[in-house]
């Protein structure tokens, strides 16, 4: 990289020169057509729409350029907590890449399609498995979208059963996405709120769920990190009422391998495979968000699903008269699931259970590193593989977790999540992943003991941060306000 | 093969700092009956050689080496080799949502240049950064039209296709929503400008539709706008190099499937769903939008913006729930736009029209096969084989080298076979396909 970072990369439309090309189309060899006889009153492009126009060198300078531009897991430690910023190993690039992957069509015939038919079965049985589950779909490309399907099934479960229920249930450190996946699935939301211990108040669950209620969305370990120790008594109150349970994954990299949800009384699951199973995030997808459910749901998953013959033949069955539909127009994001399996045969039974333990202990480890800069939002009980502290203290300094977190820019880390989970003032929350090595932790401690001790002695390192990055803090609001949502010359 | 750095001396250090013996004490705290005793029913771990082979062994189960003349959505087109080798550099490839803008401005800028030519091929002033597909974003679509309109009729075209419409079935369904279906004329395939009636919130059409025919788009958005309704339009993106843009005929959403720029088949994922609106639409928007700013110091950046219609922000009362997309496919779809430019989308749009009359042409001259549809097409056909089951027909094509589909499943061109034809077919191809269905006709007629 030269050292021109900070002069920032033209917009690609910038650079477009009229004439200029990269793409070579093969010549035909059949006759050309006049679209305007081939295509008799039909309304034509005056011209083609307006694509940059760049040379292949200069397309591929601007790309890297704008890479330069960019951290990622490959660049530097990336604590970015409910996240699980782990390493991606390229083996699963490799296989996905697989001519046998890549190639083939989502119509082409089963008989064509064995080698994946065969290997989503298999990661149906392996998922089901570690969920302690009966059955999955693979159509959801996200988690959210996993939530979707997954509230889609329990609603059809209770309509089927002429008891067509209203509202769900989610705690008040619930992501965001568990209360807008339920109002997309047309109910109603109540929260329920957390004990001073940072851990579900059952007592105000067990009066808050009733014969209306449809379910209750949690994630265990909850947002804070913390195990929902008596899940148990939870899941009972819910069924007691015949409500549902579901698991969002986002966590499941803190118990994979050591507890499964369908144990813990769960219904429904989703797997969010682009964290637990080290697919790239590639910038905000793709993902997948599969969606692991117990025998009473299976009947409504969406179809089609895989199925074995009894001549060890694998295809999709279309049959299913209870499924809710589709969610996905081919098989959901099957590149991303093929990276997933290739994680999951690498590691087998043992490696996952060792890789949640250590994920929990680099967790707990970096908590105790920074305990006493930044101390922890909810400390009656052990966080596991991610921790939430609080930066409440800094304020008296005039210093926000905002701040704090552009200074760590400032001093080489990805800044972990903040403002989440809402109910921790002023929360730093600290995902560190089980591909880190202790000396990173030790690094990224001392960073933060460093900024924290300059929050009182140099506050204005952290108001100004970050100072060396390719841009400094970003007017957020005239964004908003004047809403250049595209390249427009008269706004360059 | 595991990926966790520590040594034993790094374990037992750190398990003495946090107070525990051993790493199943990081568990203990956790009721006992919840806990697994053993390990989990799964094969043993392998090493990375053990899993490539083990993987190209599957990938080879799968038979790709039929010549592509398949559509319904996927589409053979080459993606060039500038894609794979930007999208897999590590600094896009393993990083997340861009919260971060100041260390993030590579993702930004890609996604805001990424909506700029989605703005171009569809003819609307906004585009978001993505959805999951083209189905899911066309009940996205169809959600924004009932908030816009405060109206829950909903109009689909039969000729929408089918994955699209089950998703449209699905998303609806939890709000009672009914989605009617608009048949298309039996003699050209083409989506007729229905009687709408009244509370209508959207009509929906594609373009070219489920069987490759070109829609009048512009009639259907001033039919819809006379009822008081939007028209939601289903776009397959190469075909802007050719027809006029959607949004410049009338239509208020555009949405598609991004499978041809860029991505590659795949077996259908991840690729990308696109969607684009009127301005006045923005704050309906489903996911991420990025916008333009400047930093402190003055300069040009980007920032993902209207984050208030966000789930993370404003959870049950969020314009969607979206959180992950399909960021880097978004990236792949720049760059592959980049690459063609919009000569080389032109060219590119004429030679999947050129071959696509050429191999009809050569089809429908063979006894027993005729075009199932007379309108205008540009990509993709539907072919009605005199066969007793065009399924049979399809799976002897697939033995004899080709591969075409999918069998149109319901309306008056049921049963017909839809053929593609991207600019990677060649006149031998289509010749050698001709052969294979004269073959298969006569044999089975």
């Amino acid at each position: 990289m030269m050292g021109d970072q900070r002069r920032g990369e033209p917009a690609v439309f910038e650079k477009s020169r009229p004439g200029r090309r990269a793409s070579s189309i093969p010549a035909l060899d059949v006759p050309a057509v006049d679209p305007a006889e081939a295509l008799p009153g039909v309304e034509l492009a005056a011209q083609p729409p307006s694509l940059p126009e760049l040379g292949e060198l200069d397309l591929v300078r601007h790309f890297t350029r704008l890479s330069h531009r960019n951290h990622g897991i490959d660049v530097g430690f990336y604590p970015l907590g409910s996240c699980s910023m782990k390493y991606n190993p390229r083996l699963a690039e490799a296989v996905a890449s697989l001519p046998g992957f890549r190639d083939l069509h989502p119509w082409a015939p089963d008989e064509a399609a064995q080698g994946t038919l065969g290997l989503l079965w298999e990661l149906e049985r392996w998922l089901a498995e570690m969920t302690g589950l009966h059955a999955a779909t693979f159509q959801p490309a996200a988690g959210a979208h996993g939530e979707l399907c997954g509230l889609m099934l329990i609603r059809a479960y209770h309509v089927d059963q002429g008891d067509p229920r209203r509202t769900i249930v989610v705690p008040d450190s619930a992501h965001g996405t568990n209360p807008a996946s339920a109002a997309m699935c047309g109910y109603q939301v109540v929260t329920v709120p957390s004990g001073q211990d940072g851990l579900v108040d059952v007592g105000a669950l067990e009066r808050l769920v009733d014969e209306q209620t449809a379910g209750l969305m949690l994630t265990n370990p909850n947002t804070l990190g913390l195990f929902e120790v008596e899940i148990s008594r939870i899941a009972a109150a819910l069924h007691r009422v015949g409500a549902l349970l579901y698991y969002d994954g986002a966590n499941f990299n803190a118990i994979c391998g050591r507890v499964r949800p369908g144990d813990m009384g769960f219904d429904v699951v989703h797997l969010n495979v682009h964290k637990t199973f080290a697919t790239p995030h590639g910038g905000g997808g793709p993902g997948a968000g599969p969606v692991v459910v117990s025998e009473r749901l299976a009947p409504y998953l969406p179809a089609p699903v895989v199925v074995k013959n009894p001549g060890g033949e694998f295809h999709w069955d279309h049959n299913r008269p209870q499924s809710i539909g589709r969610l996905h127009g081919f098989h959901g994001n099957a590149g991303v699931l093929v990276r997933a399996y290739a994680y999951l045969l690498a590691h087998g039974g043992d490696g996952l259970a060792r890789m949640s333990a250590k994920a929990v202990l680099n967790a707990r480890y970096l908590a105790v590193q920074i305990a006493e800069a930044l101390p922890l939002g909810y400390p009656q009980h052990p966080p596991m593989h991610e921790f939430v502290a609080t930066g409440k203290a800094l304020r008296r300094h005039g210093v926000r977790v905002l701040d704090l977190c552009k200074r760590l820019i400032d001093l080489g880390y990805h800044p972990p999540t903040n403002y989440f989970p809402l109910i921790v003032d002023e929360a730093l929350m600290v995902e560190p992943t089980e591909t880190e090595t202790p000396e990173t932790l030790d690094g990224f401690a001392a960073a933060v003991r460093q900024a924290v001790a300059e929050a009182e002695r140099a506050p204005e390192l952290l108001h100004e941060a970050p100072v060396t990055t390719p841009v400094r803090r970003l007017d957020e609001g005239k964004a908003g306000r004047e809403l250049v949502l595209r390249w427009d010359p008269a706004h360059a | 093969m595991e990926f966790a750095p520590h040594t034993d001396a790094d374990l037992e250090r750190m398990l003495a700092v946090v107070g525990e013996r051993d790493l199943d004490g990081l568990f203990a705290h956790i009721p006992h009956d919840l806990v697994l005793d053993q390990p989990l029913s799964l094969p043993a771990g392998l090493s990375e050689d053990e899993v490539l082979r083990r993987l190209a062994g599957m990938a080879a189960a799968n038979r790709t080496e039929a010549v592509c003349f398949a559509g319904g959505g996927a589409y053979d087109h080459y993606v060039p080799a500038v894609v794979g080798a930007l999208v897999t550099r590590g600094e896009l490839l393993t990083a997340y949502t861009p919260y971060q803008p100041e260390v993030s401005q590579g993702i930004l800028q890609a996604l805001f240049e990424y909506q700029t030519v989605i703005c171009e091929l569809t003819g609307l002033p906004v585009s978001n950064a993505s959805l999951y597909d083209g189905g899911s974003a066309v009940a996205e679509a169809v959600s924004m039209a009932c908030a816009a309109t405060k109206r829950d009729r909903v109009l689909a075209a039969m000729a929408l296709d089918r994955p699209s419409r089950t998703i449209l079935r699905t998303y609806a369904q939890p709000f009672g929503r009914a989605i009617e279906e608009i048949p298309y004329d039996p003699v050209t395939g083409q989506t007729p400008v229905a009687a709408l009636g009244d509370g209508l919130a959207a009509v929906v059409i594609q373009q070219p539709n489920a069987l490759g025919v070109v829609e009048d788009v512009r009639a259907h958005a001033e039919a819809a706008h006379a009822a008081g309704a939007q028209l939601v339009v289903k776009l397959e993106p190469t075909s802007a190099g050719l027809l006029a843009t959607p949004g410049s005929q009338g239509a208020d959403l555009v949405v598609g499937e991004g499978q041809p720029l860029g991505q590659g088949l795949g077996f259908g994922g991840p690729t990308l769903g696109f969607l684009a609106c009127r301005r006045e639409q923005v704050r309906r928007l489903p996911g991420r939008v990025v916008g333009q700013t400047v930093d402190v110091e003055g300069r040009r950046g980007y920032v993902m913006t209207l984050r208030a219609r966000e789930q993370d922000i404003r959870r049950e009362r969020a314009t969607s729930n979206i959180c992950t997309n399909q960021t880097l496919n978004a990236v792949a779809a720049l760059v592959y736009l980049t690459w063609l430019g919009p000569q080389g989308l032109a060219e590119l749009a004429r030679a999947c029209l050129a071959r696509a009359r050429h191999a009809a042409a050569a089809l429908a001259a063979i006894e027993g096969v005729e075009l199932a549809v007379t309108g205008p097409f540009v990509k993709e056909f539907a072919l009605r084989l005199d066969v007793p089951d065009p399924h049979a027909a399809v799976a002897a094509l697939h033995h004899a080298g080709y591969l075409v589909g999918p069998v149109v499943e319901d309306g008056p061109a049921a049963g017909a076979v839809l053929i593609a034809t991207t600019e990677r077919r060649t006149r031998a191809e289509v010749e050698g396909l001709a052969d294979a269905v004269e073959r298969v006709v006569k044999e089975t007629r």
